[in-house]
């Protein structure tokens, strides 16, 4: 049987969090729907971050989420694929800027 | 080549079979449209006048698009008679009707279609053609349609799905892209879709797959600057939702999208869309003169509530006429709406 943590149809459900801490939930979704919309950035740009996001915090849900929603605003394959690029960019410049710590700690051990 | 539903004899082909789908709204837990629209006090839904007499001059097509809701293809042959395109004449001849609009399969088929829009263009009617682009291309005695078009001030209206090959011939079939591309060039070189020309250009954006448009503004913004990279001008974008009938409908089924693709629709119920809906200023003729509330009804051959053939065509009974709805109704009151004239909302 296959079985994982992660259930495609939760993110359906994702709303129902608000039954069990009402305030909360509502401050949080009332937040989620001022932050994504148009502002300084444009709609289509804060869904293209939400992507790279997704990917940074490795997040089926909201990769789903926001694969549809850039569908739905016509973004195209080239331009998802770049916003995840940008995420594999930071993370893998983030592992190797700590090169620097362990080329300070080499220098400072060695003679 | 893809072959179409009905020479495949599928189930879907017929309209019974898609209705028996789309009727059985309670297996994949959605209300029936007519509830929803009665919620809102829109039922019975009733004409607010007819402004657009929308023509199917044919089913035949030089294209087997996947998400075709006509079913059409070369394999097809209904072709409406130049007696019937007469009948249409004379019917809309001493009417407030402004607006013919021939669709098909590939409307520039018919052997008739010339003398048509001749003939209406005559009448002094503002006739739009539903072009699928590569027509033009497809054989030499198509060449000249940007010239013709021209000369009868002839609205065309193009589907382009998206501004890419790789999506568009998923959706149109290989190589239609290129085409599409090659013939907006020659609209434009006639002045189609130029400032100051007067010679409109419409695309229609819908999308290629399972899931709504977005904002038509948005949209219409990537495209201009999408085209632009080909030097192609356009006037305007309409993005238009896909209707679960005929080859989309099969689509999703087959697919097993359907239930998720349904219940899309029915929670993006957007009441302002569903007072916009195209049925209410639009009356849609079959190839073989049966009329229809819109083309979509046509296509599941669910006849107006009236006299309904072109022959017996009576105007003060139509604009009193109640539309007739059913479960594909939902694609047009999703989100922003969806017409053949883009959102309503």
């Amino acid at each position: 049987m296959k079985e994982t943590y992660y259930n495609k149809e939760d993110l359906k459900k994702f709303g129902q969090i608000t039954e069990w801490q009402k305030e909360l939930g509502d401050k949080f979704f009332d937040y989620y729907g001022s932050v994504f919309k148009e502002g300084a950035l444009t709609e289509r740009e804060k869904s293209l971050i939400a992507l790279a996001v997704s990917h940074a915090v490795q997040c089926p849900y909201c990769i789903e989420a926001y694969t549809s929603d850039l569908l739905k605003k016509g973004v195209d394959e080239e331009q998802m694929m770049e916003a995840v690029h940008v995420t594999a960019a930071i993370k893998s410049g983030a592992a190797l800027v700590h090169g620097v710590q362990m080329m300070n700690q080499v220098n400072d051990k060695l003679m | 080549m893809l072959k179409s539903l009905k020479k495949q004899n599928h189930k879907l082909s017929s309209p019974e079979g898609q209705i028996e789908v789309l009727d059985d709204a309670e297996a994949i837990n959605i209300p029936a449209f007519k509830d929803k629209i009665s919620d809102i006090g829109l039922l019975p839904l009733k004409p607010t006048s007819i402004e657009i007499f929308q023509v199917n001059v044919g089913k035949m097509c030089n294209q087997v698009c996947a998400h075709c809701h006509v079913d059409a293809g070369p394999d097809r042959k209904e072709i409406m008679t130049q007696e019937t395109m007469q009948q249409c004449l004379d019917a809309i001849r001493d009417t407030d009707i402004k607006t013919v609009d021939l669709t098909g399969g590939a409307p520039e088929m018919n052997p008739s279609f010339r003398w048509f829009v001749e003939e209406l263009s005559a009448m002094g009617k503002q006739v739009i053609v539903r072009c699928n682009l590569t027509i033009i291309l497809a054989n030499p005695k198509y060449n000249d349609l940007p010239e013709f078009f021209k000369k009868h001030n002839v609205n065309v209206v193009s589907s382009l799905p998206y501004f890419t090959a790789k999506r568009t011939d998923a959706q149109r079939g290989d190589g239609v892209f290129d085409k599409s591309i090659k013939a907006l060039q020659m609209l434009n070189a006639v002045g189609y879709g130029k400032k100051g020309t007067g010679l409109k250009l419409d695309l229609v954006y819908n999308p290629a797959g399972a899931f709504l448009p977005g904002d038509q503004g948005t949209l219409l913004d990537q495209f201009t600057k999408k085209l632009l990279e080909y030097d192609i001008e356009f006037n305007e974008l309409f993005a238009i939702t896909n209707l679960p009938v005929s080859r989309f409908l099969e689509y999703l089924v087959k697919t097993e999208k359907y239930e998720d693709y349904m219940n899309e629709l029915v929670n993006a119920f957007n009441p302002m869309a569903a007072q916009g809906v195209m049925c209410r200023n639009t009356l849609s003729v079959s190839w073989d003169g049966y009329l229809y509330d819109c083309d979509f009804n046509q296509m599941l051959e669910l006849k107006v509530n009236a006299p309904s053939h072109i022959q017996e065509f009576d105007i003060d009974a139509l604009t009193k006429r109640e539309i007739i709805l059913n479960q594909h109704c939902y694609g047009c009151t999703a989100g922003a709406g969806s017409s053949c004239g883009g959102t309503t909302a």
